[in-house]
């Protein structure tokens, strides 16, 4: 064993990196451009997208020759969407198991399950929500229950996942682990916090010990350990603090104490939830600990939740806290951007929220040198809106990903389009609305 | 059997409801009903009645808003008159009476309050405890027999949340997984010490049935026996309307007998029957969740088969599929903005589905089905709207908010009480801080039969729940 394995870039399919596939270089003029970067917000800028890349952003840019300029005056600009937290591309439709690859029953595997292998990059979930301004998202596994009525602690990889049109998929493993915590994650253990994490610092302390003694375990000269070979092995990214423990978990006093884990383990820590995080905002920020919320959530819906807030994201960024939005219906991610707005409308600077479905998920999930802002020499993900971009009365108008213009029609608009207009002669199945 | 129950029996509960409002013309009967028997005097106080009484209020005027008064009209820098529970006036430079709260309301939006048709709070309330799980008797197939509200906790945190999202009357329902899921019923979104002290005052009641995946999953493949498929839905329908066809029938030919036959009998009552009955006579409101357009068709059959109306499909996630069709028949569509994809008969969900059966002419109603979604249904309408501009459809503010609140409130069967701002109607109003379709506006003030119920800016005039009480840190909930 060694560390290739660790590698944190696959690239499936056919595809290479995107940068070398497009040709054109498209100019877009005339925006209000959010860079969500140090530039800040441009009125009247100009975008442009050469081999992938942005090539230049700003107000006096010169604009080559041969380019494509595209006028969107009074539109406006931002880096695309990244879903924070959710299945696209293993989960199609959520009632039907056979379309269903964000977890497995049963296993004796933890840590080495990834959803990476089993992402369909033609999932309509994933044009549905392209289309509407999602180019990225963090996929993440969900543990189960085996029939013991006992889970996994962690419940595997998750992924980065860019929307890229075609079988080419581009996705990152692991860019972190999920660990299920609180009332949630006590039921997998058998019913108390407590045990989850007896069970969490039985299997780090095996992935050290195997990781120290490779051989002597290969030589069947090491004690027993909580896990397989496999997970161990797939571990040791946490160990190392190359990718964080995603910690799906609410409790304010749970939140303390996972600080506390996760500083005697040495670990990166993102929390995922965090209804009641506003409540310890000030050890969250000290140990610069993000939180994945869903704005949403501000009902006292168990009683780990009874702190729940609508103010939660705006008292959390004022108190320093790096935040990101992932709504909470996975086939829906779209609708990141209300979260936003309703966090605006309940105390967040615009600028913040925009923030959390850009820039920050990019950069909890390690590939904020690439994606999230406007910036010179980053991939070229980014969204044309007709309208203020968290507003739900706005819609996209043109999205790219890696510099390519992706379809805003799905099977949605096909839909749409097939039943627009009133009953002909002929029944509906022979209306072929097509694609754009 | 004592004369007072058989009156229950006969009207299917409607009466029950009567005491303290006039009743909604319920739709047109399909079989005459049999003449009130003669009652003896006096008359006990009808059981499970309504028993709220608004809260104290002062005459108001809200004075230089921009209103959207829910009948398609939209008034700038004008004033609302509240008086006496009922909207008095729409105007400009109206008078405030002696002692009047005057609001100066320039700048803010003033609505009918928004009503849900499709909600699950109380039955299904935070937190959401196994123990506080009350939504469906899954039990059988067919439990028209029970009622929404003996579940209903007026504790349930979230109706204090969906009043803070303008939220004024909702419907609650039973679940989807029977066939006949049971009775629903129409709240006041007010604080209650029970339910009782929540309920619209006469409003007719509805059915809850569920046609599709739900009821053939829970039964066919959870319990190996019928409903396991869709047809073996529709013989469950058809069944339980043939049974209660002969009940509706038997009690009515006890009325005509008894004057003449002493040993007259009547039908052993039964609660199940009794509920179905009074969807054949036209006084229970069928609420039929049904997603597909293909299955609403075979239900509107089924209607046809037993002389009875739907009022409304609920989810209808294809109905933008069929929408000539509901227009014909006057049924509502109670709708997601955006829902789909979740299960296969949601699959072909699209976001112009409210547009589209709107444009058809068709009932309209956005509802939420969700204790999320339900404070927030303005921005459901306002993406439903961009749904609709994005196919060239011009949705206006004052039409689109007729989604929020008088088409729901006819779908529920409360359109001549509320739902809109016409003098006479209650005083059921939201003022919020914005255009309601943007998804920075927030409720400032929202009004129950003109008592100020909730005021964003005055922690006064918020409710806290029991649950809530002690029990949520300072600064939580909201």
């Amino acid at each position: 064993m060694n560390t290739r394995s660790l590698a944190l870039v696959a690239l499936l399919g056919t595809g290479l990196i995107s940068s070398f596939a497009s040709a054109e270089t498209i100019v877009l003029r005339g925006a209000t451009v959010y860079t969500v970067g140090p530039s800040g917000t441009l009125q009247n800028a100009t975008v442009i997208m050469q081999d992938g890349v942005i090539a230049a952003v700003g107000k006096d840019v010169r604009i080559p020759a041969g380019a494509r300029v595209v006028e969107v005056a009074g539109q406006f600009i931002t880096p695309g969407l990244i879903d924070a937290y959710g299945r696209l591309g293993v989960t199609e439709v959520d009632g039907e198991a056979a379309t269903v690859d964000e977890s497995a029953k049963g296993l004796p595997y933890s840590a080495a399950f990834s959803v990476a292998e089993a992402i369909e990059p033609r999932s309509q979930r994933i044009q549905v929500n392209r289309a509407e301004g999602i180019t990225a998202g963090l996929v993440a596994p969900e543990a189960s229950m085996d029939s013991s009525g006992l889970g996994p602690v962690i419940a595997g990889q998750a992924s980065f996942l860019r929307l890229k049109p075609g079988m080419a998929i581009d996705v990152r493993t692991p860019v972190g682990f999920v660990f299920t915590y609180g009332a949630g994650g006590a039921e997998l253990s058998g019913g108390a916090r407590s045990a989850v994490l007896l069970r969490l610092r039985a299997l780090l302390d095996d992935a050290r010990d195997y990781a120290a003694h490779r051989e002597a375990f290969n030589n069947g000269a090491r004690r027993e350990y909580t896990a397989t070979r496999q997970d161990l092995e797939a571990l040791q990214p946490l160990l190392a603090g190359k990718a964080p423990l995603l910690a799906e978990v609410h409790r304010a006093s749970d939140i303390l104490m996972l600080l506390k884990v996760a500083n005697e383990q040495h670990l990166k820590l993102v929390i995922i939830g965090g209804a009641e995080a506003w409540e310890v905002a000030p050890q969250l920020a000290a140990a610069k600990v993000p939180v994945v919320l869903d704005v949403f959530e501000n009902l006292p819906s168990s009683f780990d939740m009874l702190g729940a807030t609508f103010e939660n994201a705006a008292r959390l960024n004022a108190a320093g806290v790096e935040i990101a939005f992932a709504y909470a219906e996975h086939y829906n991610p779209r609708n990141a951007r209300q979260l936003a707005g309703n966090a605006v409308a309940h105390g967040l600077p615009f600028d913040a929220a925009l923030a959390a479905i850009t820039r920050n998920p990019a950069r909890i999930y390690g590939v904020g040198n690439t994606l999230g802002t406007l910036e010179v020499g980053k991939t070229a993900d980014l969204v044309v809106w007709d309208g203020d971009p968290l507003e739900t009365s706005t819609l996209t108008t043109q999205v790219y990903v890696g510099g390519e213009p992706v379809p805003t029609t799905s099977r949605q608009t096909l839909l749409r389009d097939r039943y627009r207009t009133p009953r002909g002669a002929v029944p509906p199945a022979y209306v072929h609305p097509t694609a754009k | 059997m004592k004369p007072f129950s058989l009156l229950v029996a006969l009207t299917g509960g409607l009466l029950v409801a009567c005491a303290a409002a006039p009743v909604a013309k319920p739709p047109a009967p399909t079989a005459a009903v049999a003449a009130t028997p003669a009652v003896v005097a006096p008359t006990p106080p009808p059981a499970y009645a309504s028993t709220y009484h608004p809260m104290p209020a002062v005459s108001t005027l809200l004075r230089g808003a921009t209103v959207l008064t829910g009948t398609g009209e939209r008034l700038e820098n004008a004033d609302v008159l509240l008086v006496d529970g009922k909207v008095a006036a729409l105007g400009q430079g109206l008078a405030a009476p002696a002692g009047a709260a005057v609001v100066d309301a320039k700048g803010l939006w003033v609505t009918p309050g928004i009503i849900d048709a499709h909600s699950h709070l109380g039955v299904y309330p935070s937190p959401g405890m196994r123990s506080l799980s009350d939504g469906n008797e899954a039990t059988s197939p067919n439990t028209a027999q029970v009622w929404a509200e003996h579940s209903v906790w007026p504790q349930d945190p979230g109706f204090g949340a969906a009043l803070a999202g303008g939220v004024t009357s909702m419907m609650i329902l039973p679940g989807s997984a029977n066939l006949f899921g049971g009775r629903t019923v129409t709240l006041k979104n007010v604080a209650g010490r029970s339910v009782q002290d929540m309920k619209f005052p006469g409003a007719p009641y509805g059915l809850k049935i569920a046609c599709g995946e739900n009821p053939k999953r829970v039964y066919g493949e959870g319990r190996k026996m019928l409903p396991s498929t869709r047809m073996g839905n529709m013989a469950g329908f058809r069944n339980a309307f043939i049974e209660a066809r002969k009940y509706r029938d038997d009690l009515a030919k006890y009325e005509r007998d008894r004057a003449t036959k002493p040993d007259a009998q009547p039908p052993t009552r039964n609660l199940q029957n009794e509920t179905l009955a009074g969807v054949l006579n036209g006084e229970i409101i069928v609420q039929n969740h049904c997603y597909r357009a293909d299955e609403m068709v075979q239900m509107l059959d089924l209607a046809k088969e037993f002389g009875f109306r739907i009022g409304t499909f609920h989810h209808a996630v294809e109905a933008y599929k069929i929408a000539d069709v509901l227009a014909a028949n006057g049924t509502c569509s109670a709708m997601w903005a955006d829902w789909w994809g979740f299960k296969m008969e949601s699959l072909d969900g699209i976001r112009e589905n409210i547009a589209m059966v709107d444009a058809a002419g068709a009932c309209a109603v956005v509802h939420s089905d969700s204790d999320v979604g339900i404070q927030h249904l303005n921005q459901e309408a306002s993406k439903a709207m961009a749904a609709g501009r994005r196919m060239g459809l011009n949705i206006t503010p004052e039409h689109a908010i007729t989604w929020l609140t008088r088409n729901p409130a006819r779908a529920i069967g409360v359109a001549d009480r509320t739902g809109t701002l016409e003098p006479g109607k209650m005083a059921d109003v939201t003022v919020w801080n914005g255009n309601p379709f943007s998804v920075y506006a927030l409720a400032e003030k929202v009004y129950i039969d003109g008592a100020l119920v909730y005021d964003r800016h005055d922690p006064a005039k918020q409710p806290i729940t029991d649950f809530a009480l002690g029990m949520t840190p300072a600064g939580g909930a909201r």
